[in-house]
C-alpha cells in the first residue's frame, strides 16, 4: 500500500484522497461503538452529551446506571437467563455440530452440498420465519415459555456456526496424519483422541464462542417463544429501547462491548494458534 | 494386467477390490452416522416447524369445526343464483352458531371471516350475543328472517356466498391477500382497491432498501477489503479489529447506539447544530423512518461485506497489477481491466449474503424504522403476535422464504455453501 | 479443552440448582410498563408480597398488546399470565371469546369498608362480567412549553394544524382515540363522534383528517413511549395517558405541559385469564389489590382516579412530592370541561375492522 516513489501528483492526491475515504469508513464502523461509552456514565437521564460532559467537568459524570443495572433485580434475572441458556445451547450446538462436521470432511460424504445446506440453513432463513414457524410448533409440544424451548431453538441456530468453523479447521487437517498414526498401530480411539481433538481443538472452541455469542445476541426467537420467565438480556433492552430509553441500556451495552472484545481476542488467537498447529502460515 | 488385478488379494483371501468397496462403505456409513444426529435434530426443531407453518397459509379447518352442520347444508346451495340460501341452511346456522355462542368460539370465525371482508367480526359478535338469548320454542318467524332481524347482512347474497366460498378444508386467500388480491362474490380474482393493497408495495421497498443496503455495504465495504489486502500483516491485523469489534458486538448494542447518535436531541444533530451547519430549529430527522433503517442497517451488515471480499483480495497477486502497470497502463486501468475483475466473486459472495440477510431483518427496522422503514418481517410479526392473522403471516413468510432460499442455491452456485467462512 | 468442559459443566451444575431453588410461587402480572407499573408495584405488589412472603410477583409490560398474546397463548394452548390489565373494550371482547374468566363481583371482591356491597361501589364501572375496575385516566395532549410558541395548543384542532404548530406528534399506533379525535378537530362535536364514526363515510372522513398531518406522525405502541418522545425532543406534541404526563412534568421536572381538552376518558382494570396457571393466586391478589384503600394508596403514585367510590375520599397527597392529587386527577371539574367518553361497546364489536383498516392506511406511505 506503501506509495512508490516514482508516484506522479495525481497518484498522490488520489492515495490520500483514499486514506481519508478509509478512515472516514473505519469512523463510521468504530464511532457508534465508541460514542456509547462516555455516555454510558452521563449524570442525566439521556441519551446525548451535557454541556457538563463536554467541559470534562466531573459533575457531567456518574455511575449512576450501572449502579441501577446491577441493583435492578430484573435486569439479574436477565444475565442469568442469558447465561444459562447460551450455555446450555452451546453444549447442544457444539456436540452436534462438531460431529457433524468430522462426518462432513470425509472424503468419500455422500450428497455433501445438499446436506450442508439444510444443515446450514437455520443461519440463513429469516429469524422471523424461524420464530414463527417454532412458535407453533412449540406450543404444540408444550415448550413454549419453559427455558428447555429457548435452549433447543437457539441451539438449532447456532449450530450452523459450528459446522462451519469447525469444518474449516478440518479442511487444512492432513489425513496423512491419522493414517501414519493408523500405520504405527494406532487404535481408532487413541489416533482420534491423539490426533483429531488436538488439531481441531482450537476450531472447537471458536466454534463454542460463535454459538455462545448466537444465543446470547439472539432476540426475536425468544420474544416469540419466552414467557416473562426466560427474559434475556437483549430481551430486556429490546423493550427498553421501545420504552423507556434510560442509559442504563448504554451501560449494559458498555459491558456487552467489553465481553465482545474479550470473545474476539479469544477468537483470533484460537485461529491463529489453529493455522499454526495445522502448518498454515498466515499471510 | 486385469487379471493380475483380480488376482490381488488381501492377507484374509478377500479379492483388494471388494475389500476396498467394503472400507469405503463403512467409511461412508460411519460419516454418515457422524452427520445423523445434527440432521435428524435440525429436521425437528427446525425445518418440521417451518413447514408446519408454513401449512398455515393455506389451512382452513375452522369454518368446518364452528359450522359443521351449516358447511355441509351450505354446500347445495348455488351463490351464482342470486338466489337467498333456503330456510334449512339458515336453520343450520342457528343451531351451530348457537352452540358456538355458548362454547364462545363464534367470534373467531368472525375474525377469521373478517380478514376477507371488513364487517364480518362485528356481524359474527353481534349475531352470536342474540343468538345465545335465542330460544327456537318462542319463535314466531321464519329462522331466514330471525336471522336477518338480527343483522340486515345475513339478507345478502354475498354473506352467504363468502361462507360458502371459505367453506372448505383448505382456502387460497391467504396467498391471494399477499399479493393484494382478493376474490369477488362471483369468485373471480381481481386486484384489490387501491386503498387496501399494501404488500406487494411491502415487498418492493424491502426490496428496495435491500438493493440500496447491499449498494452502500459494497461502496464502504470495498476501500477497507482493499487497504487491508494490501497493507503489511501487522498494521492490517491491528485494523482488522476495527471490523471485528461491531461483527462481535450485539445486534441491539448496536442499534441504541444508532439511536443515540441519529435522534433529534441526538449527537450528530447536536454536533451540526454546534458547529453552526443547521439551525436549531432544522434538525434532521433521521430516526423513526427509512434513513434510519438504512444508516443502521449498513452498519450492522458492512462487516459482512468487508470479510468475504477481503478474503478473495487476499489471493490476488499483486504481481499481476504490477504486470499491467510496467506494461504501461495507468494505475486506473490496471485497477479495471485487472484488479477489479478478479474481486468480483467476492463482490457477489457479500453481497448476496448482505442481501440474504437484510430482507429477513426485523429488530432494527422495528426500533428505528417508524413507519416508511418497516420491512416485510416486521409485518410478519404484526400478523403473528398482534392482528392474530397467522394464515396471512405463513403466507407472507413462504413468499420471503422463497426470495431467501432462490438467493441461497444463487450464493450455493457462486461461492459453494461449504466455503462459507466465518471470520 | 479440559477446562472448558470443566466451566461448563460447572455453570451447568449451578444453573441447574437454580432453577429448582424456586419454591415460591411466582405470579405473572402483566400491566403497561413505566410510571405505571411502577404506582402499581407501590401499592398493591410490595405490601401483597409482604403480606404472602411464598408469592412472588413477576411484572411483564405487555399490556399493550395484552389482547393479542393472551389470545395467541390460548390459541397456542399455553397460558402463562395470572392477571391481565385491560382497557374495557379488550375485556369485553375477551370475555365474548371465553379467554377470561367471569366474576361474582360481590363474592369474589372486597366490600367497602362501610360494607356497601363491590357490586353498587364500583357500580357503572362494571361494564362487563369479566372485567375487575381499577382505576379511570384519560388519554390527552401533552406538548413541549418550549417548542410551541407564546400560546400553548388548546383545542383538538391545534393539534391538527400544522401551521399554527409545526413540528412531529406522537400519536398511538391504534385506531381508538386517534379517529375520534380526527372528527372532533374536523369539527364534530363530541357527543356525536360516535354516530358519525359508525358510518363508513364517518371513518372516511376521520381517516382524511389524519392525512392532513399523517407524514408528521410518530406512532407509539407503549405507554412510556410519548413521554420518551417528548424528552428526546423527537416530537413537540405527544398523546398520552394523563399518568405520565403528570410524571413528566412534576416527577422528572421536564418542559412538558398538558390539554384538556377532548381527552378520552376511559376505566382501566384487571382480568384474570380463564387458563391461568396459579388462578387461585390470582383471585386472591386482585381482592386484595381492589379494596378500598388499595385503589386510594395507588392515587399517591400517579395521577389516575379509584374506580370505587370508597375509595374516593381517601385519595390525598403525592407520596414523596407531598402535591394534593385531587386537581390532578381527570374528574377533576377544571379538566373535565370537554370529555370524550370512550364508547367501550364500539370499539369492542369494531376494533377488528378498524385496526385492519387502520393498518392498511399506515403502510400506504
Amino acid at each position: 500500500m506503501a506509495l512508490p516513489l516514482h508516484a506522479t501528483t495525481g497518484e498522490r492526491v488520489w492515495h490520500y484522497t483514499f486514506l481519508t475515504i478509509c478512515v472516514l469508513i473505519f469512523a463510521f464502523l468504530i464511532i457508534p461503538i465508541l460514542v456509547i461509552l462516555p455516555l454510558s456514565f452521563n449524570a442525566q437521564p439521556y441519551f446525548s452529551f451535557t454541556p457538563e460532559m463536554l467541559s470534562f467537568d466531573p459533575e457531567g459524570y456518574s455511575t449512576r446506571w450501572y449502579e441501577a443495572f446491577f441493583n435492578d433485580s430484573n435486569w439479574q434475572k436477565a444475565v442469568k437467563n442469558s447465561l444459562i441458556i447460551a450455555v446450555f445451547s452451546t453444549i447442544i450446538s457444539v456436540s452436534l455440530g462438531t460431529l457433524a462436521a468430522l462426518g462432513l470432511s470425509q472424503k468419500e460424504f455422500p450428497f455433501k452440498t445438499t446436506i450442508m445446506g439444510i444443515l446450514i440453513s437455520p443461519m440463513v432463513v429469516p429469524l422471523i420465519i424461524s420464530a414463527a414457524g417454532m412458535f407453533f410448533f412449540y406450543a404444540r409440544v408444550n415448550l413454549l415459555g419453559t427455558h428447555i424451548g429457548v435452549i433447543l431453538a437457539h441451539a438449532a441456530l447456532a449450530t450452523p456456526f459450528v459446522v462451519i468453523v469447525v469444518t474449516a479447521t478440518l479442511t487444512g487437517f492432513d489425513h496423512s496424519l491419522t493414517r501414519a498414526a493408523a500405520n504405527l498401530g494406532s487404535s481408532p480411539s487413541n489416533t482420534f483422541f491423539k490426533i483429531t481433538v488436538p488439531l481441531i481443538t482450537p476450531g472447537v472452541i471458536s466454534g463454542a464462542l460463535f454459538a455462545f455469542i448466537t444465543s446470547f445476541d439472539e432476540v426475536v426467537v425468544v420474544l416469540f417463544l419466552g414467557s416473562v420467565h426466560q427474559r434475556t438480556i437483549p430481551w430486556a433492552m429490546f423493550s427498553g429501547i421501545r420504552e423507556e430509553i434510560s442509559p442504563t441500556i448504554l451501560a449494559v451495552a458498555t459491558l456487552l462491548i467489553t465481553f465482545s472484545i474479550i470473545l474476539l481476542f479469544t477468537v483470533e488467537l484460537l485461529r491463529r494458534r489453529g493455522e499454526r498447529l495445522r502448518g498454515i502460515t498466515p499471510h | 494386467m486385469a487379471s493380475n488385478t483380480e488376482a490381488l488379494k488381501t492377507a484374509d483371501g478377500i479379492s483388494l477390490k471388494v475389500s476396498l468397496q467394503r472400507s469405503l462403505r463403512r467409511k461412508k456409513r460411519n460419516a454418515l452416522l457422524l452427520v445423523a444426529p445434527l440432521f435428524l435434530f435440525i429436521l425437528v426443531t427446525f425445518l418440521f416447524p417451518i413447514f408446519d407453518m408454513l401449512i398455515r397459509g393455506v389451512d382452513n379447518k375452522i369454518t368446518q369445526e364452528i359450522l359443521p352442520t351449516t358447511v355441509v347444508a351450505l354446500a347445495k346451495w348455488d351463490p351464482a343464483s342470486g338466489q337467498l340460501p333456503d330456510e334449512d341452511i339458515f336453520k343450520a346456522f342457528t343451531v351451530d352458531g348457537q352452540v358456538a355462542a355458548k362454547a364462545k368460539t363464534i367470534s373467531r370465525l368472525g375474525k377469521r371471516l373478517n380478514y376477507e371482508k371488513s364487517g364480518f367480526s362485528s356481524l359474527f359478535r353481534k349475531t352470536g350475543r342474540q343468538l345465545k338469548k335465542f330460544d327456537p320454542e318462542k319463535m314466531t318467524t321464519s329462522y331466514k328472517e330471525n336471522l336477518i332481524s338480527i343483522d340486515k347482512k345475513w339478507g345478502k347474497v354475498e354473506t352467504g356466498s363468502l361462507i360458502h366460498r371459505e367453506s372448505g378444508r383448505y382456502t387460497k386467500s391467504y396467498y391471494l391477500t399477499a399479493f393484494d388480491l382478493t376474490q369477488n362474490s362471483e369468485g373471480n380474482i381481481e386486484w384489490k382497491d387501491a386503498d387496501s393493497s399494501i404488500y406487494i408495495d411491502l415487498f418492493k421497498r424491502t426490496l428496495w432498501l435491500s438493493c440500496l443496503i447491499t449498494f452502500l455495504t459494497i461502496l464502504f465495504g470495498y476501500p477497507i477489503a482493499y487497504l487491508l489486502a494490501t497493507l503489511k500483516a501487522k498494521t492490517s491485523n491491528l485494523l482488522m479489529i476495527l471490523v471485528l469489534l461491531p461483527f462481535w458486538t450485539s445486534l441491539l448494542v448496536r442499534t441504541s447506539a444508532w439511536i443515540a447518535l441519529l435522534q433529534k436531541e441526538g449527537v450528530i444533530n447536536d454536533t451540526l447544530v454546534a458547529i453552526g451547519i443547521i439551525g436549531d430549529e432544522s434538525r434532521l430527522s433521521m430516526i423513526h423512518n427509512s434513513t434510519g433503517t438504512l444508516i443502521a442497517m449498513t452498519h450492522i451488515l458492512l462487516p459482512f461485506m468487508i470479510l468475504p471480499l477481503f478474503s478473495v483480495m487476499k489471493t490476488i497477486n499483486p504481481s499481476y497489477v504490477r504486470a499491467a502497470r510496467s506494461m504501461g497502463a495507468t494505475g486506473f486501468t490496471a485497477f479495471r481491466r485487472v484488479y477489479f475483475p478478479n474481486t468480483i466473486a467476492g463482490i457477489g459472495a457479500g453481497g448476496i449474503l448482505v442481501f440474504i440477510l437484510s430482507i429477513g431483518f426485523y429488530i432494527t427496522p422495528a426500533l428505528v424504522g417508524g413507519v416508511d422503514g418497516t420491512m416485510i418481517s416486521n409485518f410478519i410479526a404484526y400478523h403473528i403476535s398482534t392482528s392474530l392473522n397467522w394464515g396471512l403471516a405463513a403466507a407472507l413468510g413462504a413468499i420471503l422464504l422463497s426470495l431467501v432460499l432462490v438467493l441461497y442455491i444463487l450464493y450455493d452456485k457462486l461461492v459453494g455453501i461449504d466455503n462459507m467462512k466465518l471470520g | 479443552m479440559k477446562t472448558f468442559i470443566k466451566c461448563t459443566l460447572a455453570t451447568a451444575v449451578l444453573a441447574a440448582s437454580v432453577t429448582t431453588a424456586q419454591a415460591e410461587t411466582e405470579m405473572v402480572i402483566v400491566s403497561w410498563g413505566g410510571a405505571y407499573t411502577k404506582s402499581q408495584n407501590e401499592a398493591y405488589h410490595k405490601p401483597y408480597m409482604k403480606e404472602h412472603p411464598s408469592i412472588k410477583i413477576i411484572n411483564d409490560d405487555s399490556a399493550s398488546e395484552g389482547a393479542a398474546k393472551l389470545r395467541a397463548q390460548a390459541e397456542a394452548g399455553k397460558v402463562t399470565w395470572d392477571v391481565v390489565d385491560v382497557v374495557p373494550d379488550a375485556a369485553i371482547a375477551l370475555c365474548d371469546e371465553g379467554l377470561v374468566m367471569e366474576i361474582d363481583h360481590d363474592k369474589m371482591l372486597a366490600a367497602a369498608p362501610d360494607g356497601t356491597l363491590p357490586s353498587v361501589d364500583f357500580g357503572d364501572a362494571i361494564i362487563s362480567p369479566c372485567f375487575i375496575p381499577q382505576i379511570v385516566y384519560s388519554t390527552t395532549i401533552g406538548f413541549r412549553t418550549d417548542k410551541v410558541g407564546a400560546t400553548a395548543p388548546s383545542t383538538m384542532s391545534d393539534v391538527f394544524d400544522m401551521k399554527k404548530y409545526p413540528g412531529k406528534r406522537a400519536l398511538q399506533k391504534s385506531p381508538a382515540g386517534n379517529l375520534e379525535w380526527a372528527l372532533i378537530a374536523d369539527g364534530v362535536a363530541t357527543a356525536d363522534v360516535y354516530k358519525e364514526l359508525a358510518t363508513e363515510a364517518g371513518v372516511a372522513r376521520a381517516f382524511k383528517k389524519l392525512d392532513t398531518i399523517k407524514k408528521d406522525v410518530v406512532w407509539w405502541t407503549k405507554g412510556a413511549q410519548p413521554g420518551q418522545l417528548l424528552a428526546d425532543g423527537e416530537v413537540v406534541m405527544a398523546s398520552a395517558y394523563n399518568g405520565r404526563l403528570f410524571a413528566a412534568i412534576e416527577e422528572n421536572k421536564q418542559p412538558v405541559g398538558m390539554m384538556w381538552d377532548a381527552q378520552v376518558f376511559e376505566l382501566d382494570g384487571w382480568v384474570i385469564p380463564t387458563d391461568a396457571p396459579n388462578k387461585a393466586e390470582a383471585l386472591k391478589y386482585v381482592k386484595f389489590a381492589t379494596d378500598t384503600q388499595r385503589l386510594a394508596d395507588q392515587s399517591k403514585y400517579i395521577s389516575y382516579g379509584p374506580a370505587r367510590k370508597s375509595s374516593a375520599a381517601l385519595v390525598g397527597k403525592h407520596a414523596t412530592l407531598g402535591i394534593d392529587m385531587g386537581p390532578h386527577m381527570p374528574t377533576a371539574p377544571a379538566n373535565a370541561k370537554n370529555v370524550l367518553f370512550k364508547d367501550v361497546n364500539f370499539w369492542a364489536d369494531n376494533n377488528d375492522e378498524l385496526a385492519e383498516k387502520f393498518e392498511a392506511w399506515l403502510a400506504k406511505g
